[in-house]
């Protein structure tokens, strides 16, 4: 009787489920980038090879389930019976056969897909052309909001990331303070942003549209709106939108980058047309306050031996978190002001030849 | 029930049943040795940690700055030698010889007070010239490893004086003998630490 | 955390009383002073219950500080479940706050406060729900199914259950007093470090799981020896039951993993209070070491977990299919398979970390490799029901929820273990629902069919059915409208740990979601009022035999509930189902030539020890410099102090254990046994 009623619940449950289903856009399935495409499809295979034996077994249980009811007294009952050679070994077998064929789609599927190499092809059927440049994006993960660099346009944007469609583009990641997550689920899979760490992500995106990004790494209380569009432009566009950022006021200065680390929320998009050379690096080695030691000279000297105990008090330089302790205060002075007075003023990048990806659009 | 019945319910019950007072295992040995395991874990952990940031120095003092290996000998010297008393307090213990058993036990102690001593001050000389566990990764690491060591030590000695007074209050009983077996194991395992700490930090630090 | 606007605190109040004032304890928010309200008036009402009924000594003698490990193993189960009402309340919260804050609405929880409620929801649910259910179902089972009196260390049992419960005690404190951790339940710095945590958060969870971590630890080194040295005589290696195997396996994880865990908040703590650098982005720290080490320790717990259930399906499905287990010799090998595998795929929890293609596919491909000894597992426990002649009683219901629920599950996670897959469903609601897909689906339902298979062992009389069912339907239905749409919701590329959204689109499947968790907590309800009805209607229910299910294995050999010896005399075992084979030899009970019996004594040291270790918590978490060194002396003092009380046992008289085993005779010939 259970065993009536229970899958009287699943086949209620399936109903409902494929209702609610029908009205969702189940964006990991159908990306516009062909990474998150492919990763995609990888779930869809992975779940159909999975099911070979899923759905046998759910089908077993529940048929023993019901003929071998204590009250049905024509099926056979064995109280003895333990052990089946030939059994044991469809047990152990049916799983490994899965679990090789799934273990030879990871492995290549792995090594394909893995965010550090750099793509080799747009989509499933075009390759990407020799003469594309990528579009290179550094991204730098603050409390709580995205900064994106244009390194080739010398050009930077919070919570705005703007692409053009069919050109790889080519993520330098990084984060200020703690751990976030780069995910754009409809371009390519998430990549953690560590502070004074740097990872790679190479993604490609297929159609224009407006989409959204996040942190997917939890990282303090504003971390629920720490979120971007990121808009997939065609060539054309994307020029356009190149110079609508290049054309605004704002300037991202070392001081300004450093008021800007400094925890906010729900930050509107906003663009600079200036950015201060090395600012990525900078960031990435937590040297954006000049008063600071820059993670990469530190490792350098590190790796000679150290400074030995003549430089042992020297600790102010190296002191990275303290200055930006979570409970300081407005009323706390700020240190950042009186540091750069000693500093020669910013040069701002200059870009020699940009990329223009608005005039010859990829032959299909 | 008839006789015969009985007599077969006797015997089905020696077949089912130990019908004396059976004495379970003394287990204490296995239990400690399990947790000496998981202690030795606990140091995985942090020599597994020194690996990782042992060379990160920020730009401050490198084992070539900081350690005196000649300081270091005489200390693993010291718990070297507190095992061997040991050993031989274990000896006496065997022969049943109470005193000489606090006799050894107290040298013993003497050694692993003498090997903390040399560590603290050892501690204090750094933490005096800058070179405390804030300064930097490496030195994190060391002090956490070192010194986990050391309270290990610590324990052993106030764990040895306890039994100093048990044993001078119940003699040699079986919960006494067990208890030095415990201590026997815990105090030897240090010094098996401690070769690894002399090894990996002191020797390769400054040698290398 | 005092606010930033209070005046500097003079230096005796810092010295007296560290980072507490009176700011500490947050009586602005409605939420929590109407919770510790509620939690007043109902710890009075038991207390005052207790003083009325004159119990306070019978509590303190024979519970307290009983180092029985059956009394113990029940007391793991109530703490379990009490905490499971805070953890479920946790749940709630959450589900209440995501269904409702969208768009302009902000719901009712600052992020504050929900950041901390998701924390303290896994911290708790993980160490002191699902923990102490696994612990006290090993304890109370293991010695009666080897034939032994007790464990191997009674004291140091009593002195584990109280670290445990002073553990989920500071727990519950950072409710009142100060704040939870907002880190997320594995507080991963440079997060969960001094600078970005400041507050007192991250040493509360710290300072807890250090203390209820010991508890955990002793008693995994407890039963081990338990289970190597004191199983009966004939009881080899290959004919433990299915759960003891489990049980061992399950306790040898414990004793190589949690060591790692406390390390790692040793280094964490050290970070947060002394000013070290292991994991601060300062002086050459490195984090990504603590999320590695934590993951050592963190995957392999999940198997600590879920192992120890997976023996209960087994003793389950055979004893209500009426027949062996199938593939017993299979079944232990895929057990120790999976202990040893669980510590070779920890890396699988960050695989977009970035650590390189031939890496996350190395543990991708172990983790994978992991589900062929569960699904021999699954096999075999499906041939067991196969040729069969299954009964459905309560125990069994949730077998069957249990193998429907978890092949899901499973699915689900060997997809996660595809890198380029997990790339997409990582911090998703996608690998919320999973995981909770095989912790609700495995632990808990593990939970419950054991709780309904040996509640009559321990109290003497079965649970009630009705609602027994009410509860298992309220919790797969639940189950499935709490987490499907989590599913898709997953799919559909919603990350985790959000307490606001700006899609309206995605408020459907939140709100049924929260239906499930309402329904979760009729099942939750719907339990409670079992035990309530089963007592009331306790001699209906009665059992007399102490074999109420026609039994296999040796706990089913004695009274229900057991005597204090659990067996009068230690049986001799020639088979896997020692019990069964007893029954169908011919086995007479014996009722003569009874001796007396050697047992540890009652002592209150463990919970002094465990108590005192609380307040050198409280201290250190507070920073009271003085308290926390004073209390700390007074714990080895007491524990030297300890360590001279030899009077730690005695004999229960031959005319006593002939006393009880005699009224037990007498009760079965009068039920015509």
């Amino acid at each position: 009787m259970s065993a009536r009623s229970l899958r009287l619940v699943t086949t209620l449950c399936l109903t409902a489920l494929s209702a609610l289903l029908s009205g969702c856009n189940l964006v990991t399935l159908d990306a516009a980038g062909d990474i998150a495409r492919q990763q995609g499809d990888l779930i869809v295979v992975s779940t159909v090879l999975m099911l070979l034996i899923v759905v046998p077994v759910m089908a077993l249980t529940g048929w023993f389930a019901w003929h071998y009811r204590a009250s049905n007294r024509r099926a056979t009952y064995a109280p003895e019976w333990n052990h089946s050679t030939q059994l044991e070994l469809v047990i152990w077998s049916a799983p490994l056969l899965i679990i090789i064929a799934l273990g030879a789609v990871t492995w290549i599927s792995t090594h394909t897909l893995d965010p550090f190499r750099k793509l080799d092809r747009l989509d499933a059927t075009r390759a990407v052309p020799a003469d594309v440049k990528p579009l290179k994006v550094q991204v730098v993960a603050l409390d709580w909001k995205w900064l994106f660099i244009y390194p080739d346009y010398g050009i930077a944007t919070i919570n705005e990331l703007a692409a053009p469609v069919d050109v790889p583009i080519e993520f330098q990641l990084t984060s200020s303070t703690v751990m976030n997550t780069f995910y754009v689920p409809t371009l390519a899979g998430m990549i953690y942003t560590m502070p004074a760490m740097d990872t790679r992500l190479h993604a490609v995106i297929n159609q224009a549209g407006d989409y959204e990004g996040m942190s997917a790494h939890y990282s303090g209380a504003g971390f629920s709106h720490m979120r971007f569009r990121f808009k997939g432009l065609d060539g054309a566009a994307f020029d356009q939108w190149v110079a609508q950022v290049r054309a605004a006021p704002a300037e991202l200065s070392r001081d300004e980058y450093l008021r800007l680390e400094r925890p906010s929320e729900k930050e509107p998009a906003r663009h600079y047309g200036k950015v201060v050379a090395g600012l990525y690096d900078a960031a990435l080695n937590l040297c954006v306050d000049p008063t600071k030691m820059c993670m990469r000279d530190m490792m350098a000297i590190d790796a000679r031996g150290g400074l030995g105990l003549a430089n042992v008090y020297n600790v102010a330089q190296l002191r990275y978190d303290a200055d930006r302790r979570r409970d300081r205060t407005a009323a706390t002075p700020d240190r950042y002001v009186t540091a750069l007075c000693t500093v020669a003023p910013d040069a701002y990048m200059s870009p020699v030849d940009p990329p223009h990806y608005g005039g010859a659009r990829l032959a299909p | 029930m008839s006789a015969s019945n009985a007599v077969m319910a006797a015997e089905g019950a020696d077949r089912w049943l130990v019908r004396e007072d059976l004495h379970a295992q003394p287990g204490t040995m296995l239990g400690f040795w399990l947790y000496l395991m998981s202690d030795c874990l606990i140091f995985a952990c942090l020599f597994a940690m020194y690996g990782v940031v042992g060379h990160n120095y920020a730009a401050g003092p490198s084992p070539k700055d900081l350690f005196e290996l000649p300081l270091v000998a005489v200390n693993t010297a010291m718990l070297l030698f507190s095992s061997i008393t040991y050993g031989f307090a274990m000896i006496e213990m065997q022969r049943r010889r109470v005193n000489a058993t606090i006799g050894w036990l107290a040298v013993t102690g003497l050694f692993g007070l003498a090997f903390v001593g040399i560590e603290l001050y050892e501690f204090q000389h750094l933490i005096h010239e800058g070179a405390g566990p804030q300064r930097s990764a490496f030195l994190s690491a060391f002090f956490a490893l070192v010194g986990t060591h050391g309270l290990h030590v610590s324990f052993g000695i106030v764990w040895l004086v306890t039994l100093v007074f048990q044993l001078k209050r119940w003699g040699l009983t079986d919960a006494t003998r067990r208890r030095l077996a415990c201590l026997s194991m815990f105090w030897h395992f240090l010094d098996l630490i401690w070769i690894g700490v002399f090894t990996y930090v002191y020797l390769m630090g400054v040698l290398r | 955390m005092t606010p930033a606007s209070a005046e500097p605190r003079s230096e005796l109040a810092t010295l007296l009383f560290g980072r507490l004032s009176l700011d500490s304890i947050p009586y602005h928010e409605p939420i929590i002073v109407m919770t510790f309200l509620v939690a007043a008036l109902a710890g009075t009402a038991v207390l005052a219950w207790i003083t009325r009924a004159r119990a306070w000594g019978w509590l303190w003698r024979d519970w307290i500080c009983s180092i029985d490990h059956k009394k113990i193993g029940v007391m793991y189960m109530i703490l379990g479940f009490v905490m499971l009402l805070r953890g479920f309340a946790d749940a709630i919260m959450m589900r209440a706050q995501q269904a409702m804050a969208f768009g302009d609405a902000a719901g009712y929880l600052p992020p504050h406060h929900y950041d901390q409620i998701f924390t303290a929801h896994g911290v708790i649910m993980i160490f002191f729900v699902a923990m102490p259910f696994v612990t006290g179902l090993m304890n109370y089972i293991v010695p009666l199914q080897i034939g032994a009196r007790d464990v191997a260390f009674p004291f140091l049992n009593n002195f584990s259950f109280w670290m445990t419960t002073a553990g989920a005690l500071l727990v519950m404190l950072s409710l009142f007093v100060g704040e939870f951790a907002t880190t997320g339940w594995l507080a991963f710095p440079p997060l969960s470090g001094a600078d970005y945590s400041p507050g007192v958060g991250v040493d509360y969870y710290i300072w807890a799981l250090q203390i209820a971590g010991v508890g955990t630890l002793l008693s995994g080194v407890n039963l081990i020896v338990t289970i190597v040295k004191m199983r009966a005589p004939g009881m080899t290696l290959m004919k433990m039951p299915v759960f003891t195997w489990t049980a061992l396996c399950t306790n040898v994880l414990i004793v190589a993993a949690f060591p790692v865990l406390t390390a790692v908040l040793l280094l964490l703590g050290l970070d947060r209070t002394v000013g070290t650098n292991f994991f601060t982005n300062d002086f050459g720290g490195n984090p990504m070491m603590y999320v590695n080490m934590i993951w050592i320790w963190g995957h392999p717990e999940v198997y600590i977990l879920i192992l120890p259930l997976f023996g209960v399906f087994s003793e389950v499905v055979s004893t209500f299919a009426g027949k062996r287990l199938f593939g017993y010799t299979s079944m232990v090998y895929a057990t120790v398979v999976i202990t040893i595998l669980s510590y070779l795929v920890w890396l699988h929890h960050f695989f977009t970390m970035g650590s390189g293609a031939s890496v996350n596919s190395f543990f991708g491909i172990t983790t994978m490799i992991i589900s062929i000894p569960t699904g021999a597992k699954l096999f075999n426990w499906l041939f067991t029901m196969y040729r069969g002649r299954i009964r459905f009683e309560l125990p069994m219901l949730w077998m069957m929820g249990f193998m429907f629920t978890f092949v899901v599950g499973g699915m689900t996670g060997v997809l996660l273990a595809v890198p380029p897959a997990d790339f997409v469903l990582h911090n998703s609601l996608f690998l919320i629902a999973h995981f909770h897909n095989v912790i609700i689906g495995g632990v808990v339902f593990g939970v419950f069919a054991a709780v309904s298979y040996w509640y009559p062992k321990v109290f003497g009389y079965r649970l009630n059915v009705f609602w027994g069912k009410v509860s298992f339907w309220c919790w797969q239905i639940g189950f499935l409208f709490a987490f499907m749409p989590l599913y898709v919701l997953g799919l559909m590329g919603v990350t985790r740990r959000v307490s606001h959204f700006e899609d309206m689109s995605l408020q459907p499947f939140f709100v049924v979601a929260a239906f499930g968790a309402v329904l979760i907590g009729v099942g939750i309800l719907a339990s409670l009022i079992q035990f309530y009805v089963s007592y009331q209607r306790r001699e209906q229910l009665r059992d007399v035999t102490g074999d109420p299910w026609d039994g296999r294995t040796l706990e089913w050999a004695t009274s229900s509930p057991p005597p204090e010896y659990n067996f009068a005399f230690t049986p001799r075992v020639h088979d896997i189902d020692a019990w069964w084979d007893m029954k169908r030899g011919g086995y007479q009970r014996p009722t003569t030539g009874f001796l007396a019996i050697h047992m540890p004594k009652g002592t209150s040291a463990g919970i002094i020890l465990a108590g005192i270790s609380a307040v050198v918590g409280f201290a250190l978490i507070w920073h009271i410099w003085w308290l926390a060194v004073a209390s700390f002396a007074s714990l080895v003092g007491f524990a030297i102090f300890h360590t001279f009380n030899l009077n730690r046992d005695f004999h229960i008289p031959a005319d006593e254990v002939a006393h009880v085993e005699s009224a037990h005779t007498r009760a079965l010939a009068v039920n015509g046994a």
